[in-house]
């Protein structure tokens, strides 16, 4: 079951360090050169978005602005491209908390895909500005995989809340 | 507020307001992407930032690294054995060219004594393979293998068996990033073979390349070769480039040149980094004005 606000289930709180570790983690597996592969999920927006969701008071337009930078730096692309977006979608995650977290995991997915169709449109827009090649419209199947992986990525970075206050209580021996 | 609901009661202080906070981060990210793009000022905060993605990158790399070595390792001997006749076939053929190069080589080396004119420029090259393309999607950049520790320098040329394909843009200690000639942002000073008129070759996008700054009455047919003309003191000068396909002189004062290019740039592995060993002198400066 996964647990919304409709649901009875009480969560471990946050530990802020398995925030960041997650984003790292993203960003790394951002670094993986796949080449020109279309569809792959934009990790780092999608771990952001989910937590932007999940902790509104704990994660925000800072943290999207620095990992947005290190994307920048690790892609090669214009500095402030990927900062841009994810502050963008930080803040409108952000102010989207409250609501989401009332549906069922795939209507939150629903609700996150414009996000990121947003923030790509952002990068997108940003760089025919600056005179760079319309990359093709494949470029934005890669916010449909992100929402695809909505619902398996929340029950992997929530497991670590789900761990029950005392360890004995649960041991089968 | 309407997006994010009631206003906190005091107790509760959250900073300044969301749509301030994102207002300051939009106008920084502006003022970055300006300093960026239009102004190329911000490699240093670049280079700063790449100390903490450097580690990442490059454990991010090595499941592709291994990727394309079991590939290797595993590919069929068929594969190999045709590989190997062809590139004896090849090497035959190269051989043969290289005996006579050699003697033109120093044929011309003594006509130009004769003439006494000054000696070629004299090139750098290192040999590096393509890795992957380079992730940003909007640019066409790849990847090779070599970096500062190798040699490699930004601005220098990268030829494949054909012609040139690109030049280096960044570099980093053990990889650098080469702009491909296709690419909207990437120029190289060209000249014709047959009569040596000169232009400056641009990338359109959709693997294309245009010739411009060439008058509608100059002589340039298609099926004419470009070389590089070296005239802007990077790239080293006679590196074939591409031919000329179309010439449309309808349209105004200047020619309208598609080009193709000779060069199989989207699709080579394994290329060659060229520069020149030293640079040209300085252009002398001007002369003052109230000297004649």
């Amino acid at each position: 079951m996964h647990p919304t606000n409709r649901s009875s289930r009480i969560l471990q709180p946050v530990k802020l360090w398995f925030v960041y570790l997650s984003l790292f983690v993203a960003l790394g597996l951002e670094y993986i050169p796949t080449g020109r592969t279309p569809g792959l999920p934009d990790w780092v927006a999608l771990v952001l978005a989910f937590w932007c969701v999940r902790e509104p008071l704990a994660i925000g337009m800072g943290a999207g602005f620095a990992f947005g930078l290190l994307m920048d730096v690790g892609l090669g692309a214009a500095m402030g491209q990927h900062a841009l977006a994810y502050v963008v979608l930080a803040y409108l995650a952000n102010a989207l908390a409250r609501r989401v977290l009332w549906f069922p995991a795939w209507q939150q997915a629903l609700h996150v895909l414009p996000l990121l169709l947003l923030a790509q449109a952002i990068m997108v827009l940003v760089r025919l500005l600056a005179g760079a090649e319309f990359p093709g419209w494949a470029y934005f199947l890669s916010s449909l995989g992100s929402a695809l992986l909505w619902t398996p990525l929340s029950f992997l970075l929530l497991l670590p809340q789900y761990q029950p206050d005392e360890r004995d209580d649960n041991r089968p021996i | 507020m309407p997006l994010v609901g009631h206003q906190p009661p005091p107790i509760f202080r959250r900073g300044p307001a969301p749509l301030a906070r994102l207002f300051v981060f939009v106008a920084l990210c502006l003022a970055l992407l300006v300093a960026d793009l239009r102004f190329r000022y911000l490699e240093v905060l670049r280079n700063a930032l790449s100390v903490v993605t450097y580690p990442l990158q490059m454990a991010a790399s090595t499941p592709a690294d291994v990727v394309r070595n079991a590939t290797r390792y595993f590919g069929t001997l068929v594969d190999v054995q045709l590989e190997n006749a062809d590139l004896r076939r090849l090497q035959l053929d190269a051989g043969e060219r290289l005996l006579r190069f050699e003697q033109l080589e120093q044929e011309n080396l003594h006509l130009r004594e004769l003439l006494q004119m000054s000696e070629r420029v004299q090139t750098k090259s290192i040999a590096a393979d393509i890795l992957y393309n380079a992730p940003d999607p909007f640019a066409r950049k790849v990847i090779l293998d070599r970096g500062t520790q190798q040699g490699v320098e930004a601005g220098l040329a990268v030829v494949d068996a054909n012609g040139v394909i690109g030049q280096v843009t960044r570099v980093h200690p053990v990889q650098s990033e080469v702009t491909l000639l296709t690419d909207r942002n990437q120029s190289i000073p060209v000249s014709v073979v047959r009569n040596g008129v000169r232009g400056v070759l641009y990338g359109v996008g959709r693997g294309m390349l245009e010739m411009r700054h060439v008058l509608a009455e100059v002589d340039i047919q298609p099926g004419d070769r470009l070389v590089t003309s070296g005239l802007d003191g990077i790239f080293v000068p006679g590196l074939p480039v591409a031919t000329v396909t179309r010439v449309d002189r309808d349209q105004d004062a200047f020619a309208r040149i598609e080009c193709e290019p000779l060069a199989a740039i989207e699709r080579s592995v394994q290329v060659l980094v060229i520069g020149r060993a030293a640079y040209p002198p300085p252009p002398p400066p001007p002369e003052p004005a109230g000297g004649r």
